[in-house]
């Protein structure tokens, strides 16, 4: 369904049928600090990949690669949880700066 | 063979339901629609139906349990009053809002407090906002009528809302009448088989999500399909009445207009009182007096059109509320406020007055009902409105 559809197009009654659509749905504009890892320091515990409750943690081949920033809330779990503290929450206000 | 019994109006609405035999009925009992659901379990422990009767701890988990074996594919009913319809307020907006055809009793109790278990409409008239189809019954047979009715109503492609069907706490609810059964078979076959309209969540090969987050982005769609499902239900029931009518010889409409189209003067009231104002009207017909009566049906969606055009003739107005809407204009009542609506936009320039009356379940006898006609006439004469809002029975 395409975004911006009107009344007589979508499905009655706020009912989703199709299954498994949620990843449509962004939700990385509600982030007010962004999570930003020193990839140095980190040594793919996969904790932060375990705790993360918005499944952002990228993973290929077993190691930590990144943050997908059009889910990830910034709820600062992740920083939290890292054992060696290499994941530094950032106010979003400094990447506003940088465009 | 169609049956004639001695019921009451709980219990008729009670063989409906079994004639119905609906998949699912979750329910928890109130004063006075407790008959009505103990009758129910009656017939379900004797299995003379095959319902899943599901008794709960509160009426939220009753209409919550309605919804979700609604979502799940079943046809669902239930049965309140008063408080228990006052708790259900949060999942009756669900309900309505998930598009889900639940059918529901309410017997009509005022709202405590001081606490009070006797009829009047505070209950129901306080919900006409939450997306419910609400038709009012006169007696024990309109109730076992209006109630099959509304499975068609409600399940109908069209419409896809949530019904509620009422009748008077203790005088209706209580009062044995005779009452006409269709045969089992009549009933079964005019509510037919349930088709849900969307896939169930017991559907594992089409999964679904009921009930999800729903923002600015989408929610204002939704509400404008909800208008959309009451604007069609007009035409519906009338469409369904209109078969129910072959089928059981009794007709239905929006509304009753009992010996209205001669009329000078008139009273608009629902449910018992119209049969009370029908004595009246008939007794001061003799004299020669041009009296009638509008009894509305259906108040939601309200038939603003056709009532308007049903009182455009007459030269006074009184309309009988059975509630109070608080601090609405001259603290009036709900259906005066709609009647007054409906005259301004589809034309009637006669003087319309409101009558509060029967609160807590006051009583409202003939000579009460022959005042307010004595009103309407001293309008006519004197051409003077002295009050809009008379509180009929109240002591000073
Ligand atoms: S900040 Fe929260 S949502 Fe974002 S990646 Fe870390 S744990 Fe996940
Ligand atoms: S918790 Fe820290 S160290 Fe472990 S994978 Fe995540 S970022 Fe790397």
């Amino acid at each position: 369904m395409p975004k911006g559809t009107g009344w007589k197009d979508i499905p009655l009654g706020g009912l989703i049928l199709e299954a498994g659509n949620s990843v449509e749905y962004k939700t990385g504009g509600w982030r007010a600090f962004r999570p930003v890892r020193d990839a140095e320091k980190c040594i793919h515990c996969l904790f932060c990949w375990i705790y993360c409750p918005d499944s952002s943690i990228l993973v290929q081949d077993e190691k930590m690669v990144g943050f997908d920033l059009e889910h990830c809330k910034g709820c600062g779990v992740c920083a939290q949880v890292c054992p060696v503290k290499c994941i530094t929450m950032t106010p979003e206000t400094e990447f506003e700066k940088e465009k | 063979m169609r049956e004639i019994l001695a019921l009451d109006g709980n219990a008729a609405v009670a063989h409906a339901m079994r004639q119905i035999n609906p998949d699912v009925v979750a329910a928890y009992p109130i004063t006075p629609q407790t008959s009505t659901v103990q009758t129910f379990s009656e017939f379900v422990a004797n299995g003379l139906v095959k319902t899943e009767f599901i008794t709960v701890e509160s009426e939220h988990s009753a209409m919550s349990a309605c919804i979700g074996a609604a979502a799940a594919g079943a046809r669902v009913m239930t049965a309140t009053s008063s408080a228990g319809l006052a708790f259900m307020w949060e999942t009756l907006y669900i309900a309505a809002s998930y598009r889900l055809p639940i059918v529901m009793l309410d017997v009509n109790r005022a709202l405590s407090g001081p606490i009070n278990i006797h009829c009047d409409h505070s209950d129901t008239m306080g919900a006409r906002e939450a997306g419910w189809i609400q038709i009012f019954s006169e007696n024990a047979q309109e109730s076992y009528d209006n109630f099959i009715q509304a499975v068609r109503i409600a399940e109908h492609p069209d419409v896809l809302l949530p019904v509620m069907v009422m009748h008077d706490g203790f005088i209706t609810s209580h009062a044995m009448e005779r009452v006409e059964l269709l045969t089992d078979e009549e009933v079964r076959n005019f509510v037919g088989e349930y088709k849900p309209a969307f896939p169930t969540l017991l559907d594992v090969h089409n999964p679904i999500t009921y009930g999800p987050l729903d923002f600015y982005d989408y929610y204002f769609e939704h509400k404008r399909q909800q208008v959309e499902g009451m604007a069609h239900a007009q035409e519906v029931i009338l469409e369904v009445a209109r078969e129910y009518e072959k089928l059981s010889g009794r007709k239905y409409g929006l509304f009753e207009a009992y010996r209205l189209e001669d009329a000078e003067v008139a009273i608009v009231v629902l449910s018992s009182t119209a049969g009370t104002t029908k004595a009246v009207v008939d007794k001061l017909r003799a004299q020669g007096k041009k009296v009638g009566l509008l009894k509305p049906r259906v108040f939601r969606p309200f038939p603003a059109k056709e009532l308007a055009d049903a009182l455009r003739h007459l030269k006074a107005v009184a309309v009988m509320d059975r509630s109070i809407s608080f601090g609405a204009m001259h603290n009036a009542g709900p259906l005066y406020l709609e009647v007054l609506s409906a005259q301004r936009i589809y034309g009637g320039s006669m003087p319309v007055v409101d009558y509060i009356f029967g609160l807590g379940g006051r009583d409202i006898v003939p000579a009460q009902i022959e005042s307010v006609y004595d009103d309407l006439f001293r309008i006519l004469e004197t051409g003077q409105v002295e009050r809009l809002v008379t509180y009929l029975g109240v002591r000073e």
